[in-house]
This record gives structure tokens, sequence and C-alpha cells, in this order.
């Protein structure tokens, strides 16, 4: 029986790279793990995603596949045998998409990345806008698993939670570079308990980075996106 | 409220007759030949019903299926395709292919939609020169793909499907965006293959029935 090649291209603070591998961790895929220097980005890479050229990229058996939530998806589908992350409805399927969607278009594209890209009054409002989606998330935990806990998924760790739990690791990296603490126990409490819960599961413990590493990463990051302060 | 007969699905669909988005939706019914009930809605102001179904976004195309709302216009195909299974399958089977098809739907949103469409369309001076290269690039990415291999008739492959509902709606608009841009698109010297899948696209009776975009 031929085995299965399957190889990562990711740098280590991406919290879209962080998904895929808690997928195929949930899986218990072996995988083989590249990590890639930005500025200097492998013939590997360039080759798997001359597209976008952008971390992460799954190379199964020799074909590349890109973006990360297309991958997750692709995950649960190529090993269909183990642990399913997608629900099993069709309309749930596309509340659960629809809020991953959100979570690249808002909290990432107009929260995340302006968090860090930006200053003054346009920092202060992707900070506003941060708030106001983990807001929308809080209520999305309880939409997606009709009340049941403790994850996106219910009983079942699946796509929403893998899509979202990355971003705790980045917690830390958002409150230093905005000078703010993000009030999770106090006014996202539900997001805070699930963040907890999904802490404990191996997966999650095994690939995400701790916090203070990504805050140094982020600064880093930030300094070079501002020049020096 | 008329009652449904039996096997009868009602689906009503909150749309606007120029966006790509939302042609993509009625094409996908369309093609599975489900009974739909279209509103247009008129972006300003906004329906009640609109800002009900997505609050988040207030976006259209959203599909109202069983009073539930589905929006974001490639998550509604995917469901139009896994609600009506059995007539006309939208996605590929396999979950490579089904991979590479929302590759480059996701594209088509991320890339083509900003860099080449809206560069041409709402640009002028030296960023409309930098969209129509855009295009001229993107173009070639998907004439690429229906040059892959032996060649395929459609996006997806062998059948038209999701992929193909997704590009579909932008050729009404490239006659467009060649008057505003002042420029032809070189169909027959770059674009061959997607010049004939444009002709076939358009002969299907989905794609007839949902009028182009602008004149």
């Amino acid at each position: 029986m031929e085995e299965e090649q399957v190889k990562v291209l990711n740098l280590w603070a991406s919290t879209f790279g962080m998904r895929v591998l808690i997928g195929l961790e949930e899986k218990g895929v072996k995988y083989e793990y590249q990590e890639e220097n930005l500025s200097s980005k492998s013939e590997l890479l360039l080759q798997m995603n001359p597209v976008h050229k952008k971390i992460p990229a799954l190379i199964h058996n020799g074909k590349p596949v890109c973006e990360s939530l297309i991958i997750l998806e692709y995950i649960d589908e190529a090993w269909a045998s183990s642990n399913p992350f997608m629900p099993s409805n069709a309309y749930d399927r596309a509340r659960a998409r629809f809020w991953a969607d959100f979570v690249d278009k808002k909290v990432y594209d107009n929260g995340a990345a302006l968090i860090m890209k930006c200053k003054g009054e346009a920092q202060e409002e992707a900070k506003r806008n941060m708030l106001e989606y983990l807001g929308l998330l809080e209520g999305a935990l309880d939409e997606l698993s009709g009340g049941i806990k403790p994850y996106f998924g219910g009983e079942q760790f699946g796509f929403m939670d893998i899509v979202f739990i990355p971003f705790a690791s980045w917690f830390l990296a958002w409150e230093t570079m905005g000078d703010w603490k993000i009030p999770l126990d106090t006014q996202f409490p539900r997001l805070y308990e699930w963040v907890n819960v999904c802490l404990e599961r191996e997966s999650v413990k095994k690939i995400l980075p701790h916090p203070e590493m990504v805050a140094e990463f982020a600064v880093q990051m930030r300094k070079r996106f501002l020049g020096s302060d | 409220m008329a009652k449904m007969g039996q096997g009868e699905e009602q689906a009503k669909v909150l749309s606007l007759w120029v966006s790509p988005f939302s042609m993509r939706v009625l094409i996908g019914l369309e093609e599975k030949g489900v009974r739909y009930e279209c509103q247009e809605e008129n972006l300003d102001p906004k329906s009640e019903l609109l800002l009900q179904m997505n609050p988040i976004h207030k976006t259209v195309p959203v599909l109202i299926h069983n009073g539930k709302p589905v929006n974001e216009s490639l998550i509604i195909l995917e469901y139009i395709d896994e609600t009506w299974p059995t007539s006309n399958p939208l996605m590929p089977s396999n979950p490579y292919d089904r991979a590479v098809v929302r590759f480059w739907a996701d594209f088509l949103n991320k890339k083509f939609f900003k860099d080449a469409f809206y560069g041409i369309l709402k640009t002028e001076g030296e960023a409309l020169e930098e969209g129509k290269r855009y295009m001229l690039k993107y173009l070639g990415y998907l004439e690429g793909e229906l040059s892959a291999g032996r060649g395929k008739p459609y996006l997806g492959g062998e059948q038209f499907g999701y992929l193909d509902i997704a590009f579909i709606p932008y050729a009404s608009w490239f006659h467009s965006l060649e008057t505003i841009g002042k420029w032809k698109i070189p169909w027959e010297s770059e674009f061959p293959r997607l010049q004939q899948w444009m002709k076939k696209c358009m002969q299907r009776e989905s794609v007839k029935k949902n009028p182009p975009g602008p004149s």
C-alpha cells in the first residue's frame, strides 16, 4: 500500500497555518512540516502556491491545496473515516462556513490586521471592531452549538472551533500592540470558557504557540510595518 | 401564505439584478430546477427582510429556504448543491477536485473581483492600466485551468458546475469593461478556450434566463 505523503508549508505564528495543523492532528494524519521564511520564500512554496505565494500550503501526495478554510474541508473529506469536522446537515454547514468567512473577513482583515498595521485613530477603530466581532462570535457560539456546550460544534470539536481557536494565541499580541486589555472573561464569558476548554485538547496544546512568543513576533512585525517608533 | 404541495420547496432569493454574486445563486437554482421567488432589492434603502436575514453584512444575495437565511454566494451554491442533490451535481465528487474549484472560486472573490473587475470599473489613469494588467494575468490563470491535462470543456471539468457558475456572471460584463477601459481583450489570441467556454455557457437555459448585467 502506497504511503500517504503529507507536507505542510507554514509560518509558526500564522493562525491560518495553525488551523491546518490542528486539523491534521485531529485526524491523526502524519505529516512533514516545513517552516517558511516569508522574506525568502522557498521554491517549493512558489511552485505549490503560485497564485497567492502564501502559507499555509498542504501538499498531499505531491498535489497542493491552498487557503486554510479550503484545506480544512479537504482534510475532512480526504480523511473522512475519522473525527468529522463539518456538521452533518447542509444548513448547519452553511452557517459554519458563514462564520468561518466572517472570522477571515472581519476578525482578521478588519480587526487583527489593522491592529498590527495601524496607529492612532485607525488602530482605535480596529480595536472597537474587534470587540464588536467578539460579541458576534459570542452569539455565534450559541447559534452553531444549539446551546450545547462546550464547542461551536456542540459536543464535537469541529470546523468552526478549529477555525477560531488559533486566534486565542494572538490575544496577548493584540493587547500588546494596542496597549489595551481584551475583556474576554467579563464581556465574552462563553468565549472565555470555550477557549479554556479548547486549550485542554491535545491537538490545540501541541500546535498553539505560547502567547508571549507570538506577542514578541507581532511587535517585531509591527515595527517593520510602521518603521521605527 | 399559500400551502405548500408535497415536495414543493419554498425558496426566496433577495437579489440585485446587476450583481454577479446574485446571478450565481439564480443560475444555481435554475440548474437544479428549484422553484423560487426572486425579490429585487433596492440597496438604498435596504428592505426589512434583508436586514433581518443578513444583519451582519447587509448584502445580497441571500437565499431564504424554509424561512432560514443562507448568505454569501459561494456558500449558497454549495448549500443548493447539498440540499437538492438528486439533480445535476454542481460540485465534483472527489475531495481534491472539490478543493481546486473552491480555490478558484475563492480567487475570483478575493483577487479577480477586486483587482481586475473593480480595477477597471472603478478606476482611471495608471490604476486603470494596472487593472487591465491584472485582468489579462487572471484570465490567463483561468485559460490555464481549461487547458490543464488534455483540456476540459468547463472550468470544473466535464460538467458545467460550481466554478463555471461562479465565473459566468462576469462574462456579461466584459463588453462593458472593454468600453470603459477603451481596449479589447485579446480573446482569440490569448484566451481562445475561455472564449469557447463563454459561448457554451451562454447557451445554457439557466444562464440565458438570467439577463446580463449592463447593456
